[in-house]
């Protein structure tokens, strides 16, 4: 499987009036074409960093990235990112939020009309596709940005926390429909890195799962995750499921910040 | 309606008593006319075929909308100007602050001296008075955009332009929209002050002539159209902002 995703040494220090914050140090990795990355670590640890330098978005203070084989200098295109945040149009119908995408890449936005309500019944928001984001909690405002990202069937998926405001059920719910969206079982899959809390989520989605250690942000270890594909609600009762839950478990807790 | 009546009945109720109260205390105290005119001596004027109200009426409200529609869009085109280009900010920002600074009442002779009687210096008067505050709020929420929101646009390699219709814009409608209500104000100052100043018509041009003539209860009658003109344009800045930017909370 041939790399889509090179980091090479990426740090990341943040510069602000109140000093400067080393958020990443000599993260190095590769995430291959239709692989599913999980990244999980500690709050503060640069997860969100990581992909927003991924995405072109922010440049990383040193270190090389490239995606595709090409060196990343600018926001990369045909990304879908679901940020930590919903971030909402508050102007905009949920479905007009949808549809954005669209309109900001100046496609045809009726063409896509289709697909927005495909998606939105997809996570179990049909019946919203006329209120504004307000009139929606916070969790279902979090699945009307995950419609968002998919519309425009991106390739690669940089997803920030995107269950993170649902409760069990509809996240495990929703865990099966990202499995189905990214590709399980077919060829072609989309690429996908995926930033969670919960070790369990990481593990069940997974192809590998990163741990990062506690700010600055390292590479603490690369859990492959082995369990066979498709996975059902039946992985979650498997012995290995577990044993890979605890092995990342204890992979967390010893990475020690440094000078500790 | 009714639930309109339920949430005024408090202004309502203390209008009505003032009203009230001014009409007893000017029979209490035996107030003389051109001191202190009744409301009824005032309603009576109103109505009155004394002085032809439609004519001033139609400038001073030409001047005052006129003014409110040039401050608005000379404000609106500035403002986002100023948030387009950082160059064009740099060179109008320091400009803009210093015409701001100026005592706007003190230009309106020179506007007059220049411009000949008529409504048009009236108007330029409240524009001048009224664009100041369009344009800052402009450039604030064309500007106040979660950071979020613009990465959106560069991921998907969306055009300045485009990000400026699609999203920058859309967020400014609020502070637009809360700039107007002062502009609707300042309107109206400006095109009295531009009346009393020189003018043959209008209702402030109306109120000077009251002051040889002593006839108080005109002038009275004249301030209640101007409030009435005021109100108008406000209350219509409340109706558009509902309409336009519904999903803002509004507050007045
Ligand atoms: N724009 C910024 N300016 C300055 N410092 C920042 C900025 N963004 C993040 N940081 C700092 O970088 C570090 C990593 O932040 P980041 O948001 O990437 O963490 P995270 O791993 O996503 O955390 P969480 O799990 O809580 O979302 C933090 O210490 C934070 O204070
Ligand atoms: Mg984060």
């Amino acid at each position: 499987m041939s790399d889509l995703i090179v980091l090479d040494r990426v740090g990341m220090v943040y510069t602000t009036a109140s000093g400067s914050v080393e958020a990443l140090r000599e993260i190095s990795l590769g995430v291959g074409a239709g692989e599913f990355a999980a990244l999980v670590g500690p709050s503060g640890c640069g997860k969100s960093t990581l992909l927003r330098i991924i995405a072109g978005l922010r440049p990383a203070t040193s270190g090389a990235v490239a995606v595709a084989g090409r060196p990343v200098d600018g926001p990369l295109h045909a990304v879908g990112m679901v940020f930590q945040v919903p971030v909402l149009l508050k102007w905009r119908r949920v479905l007009d939020n949808v549809l954005l995408p669209a309109e900001l890449a100046g496609l045809d936005s009726r063409r896509h009309e289709h697909r927005a309500r495909e998606l939105l019944r997809l996570v179990g928001l049909d019946g919203f596709a006329d209120k504004y984001p307000r009139e929606l909690s916070g969790g279902m405002q979090q699945r009307a940005a995950l419609c968002r990202a998919l519309l425009l069937d991106p390739p690669l998926l940089l997803m920030d926390e995107p269950f993170g405001a649902l409760d069990a059920m509809t996240r495990d719910e929703l865990n099966l429909e990202l499995l189905r969206v990214w590709g399980e079982g077919n060829q072609r899959r989309k690429t996908i890195v995926f930033v969670t809390h919960s070790i369990p989520e990481a593990v069940f989605l997974a192809d590998r799962v990163v741990v990062l250690t506690p700010r600055p942000g390292r590479v603490a270890s690369i859990v492959p995750v082995s369990l066979p594909r498709p996975r059902t609600v039946a992985s979650r009762a498997s012995g290995d499921f577990g044993a890979l839950t605890l092995q990342i478990h204890e992979s967390l807790t010893r990475a020690q910040p440094p000078g500790r | 309606m009714d639930r309109w009546l339920t949430r005024n009945a408090p202004a309502i109720v203390l209008f009505v008593a003032l009203v009230g109260a001014w009409q007893v205390a000017v029979s209490a105290f035996g107030m003389r006319e051109y001191i202190l005119p009744s409301p009824l001596v005032v309603l009576r004027a109103l109505g009155g075929s004394e002085i032809p109200w439609a004519g001033h009426l139609w400038i001073t409200t030409l001047e005052i909308v006129g003014a409110f529609v040039l401050a608005g869009v000379v404000g609106v085109a500035l403002g986002i100007a100023i948030a387009w280009s950082p160059v064009l900010a740099k060179a109008l920002v320091p400009f803009l602050v210093f015409v701001n600074t100026l005592p706007k009442v003190a230009v309106a002779p020179l506007f007059l001296l220049w411009l000949g009687y008529g409504v048009v210096p009236n108007m330029l008067i409240g524009a001048l008075i009224g664009f100041f505050p369009v344009v800052i709020n402009t450039a604030v929420g064309l500007t106040q955009v979660d950071e979020e929101m613009l990465d959106l646009g560069r991921v998907f390699n969306a055009p300045k332009w485009r990000v400026f219709a699609k999203i920058r814009i859309p967020n400014a409608y609020p502070y637009i929209l809360s700039a107007l209500k002062v502009t609707a104000t300042a309107a109206v100052v400006g095109a009295i002050v531009g009346e009393f100043v020189a003018s043959q018509k209008g209702l402030g041009y109306v109120i000077i002539t009251t002051q040889g003539s002593m006839n108080t209860p005109v002038a009275f009658a004249a301030l209640v159209w101007i409030s009435v003109i005021g109100l108008a344009v406000y209350g219509a800045v409340v109706l558009a902002a509902r309409w336009i930017a519904p999903w803002a909370e509004t507050s007045e």
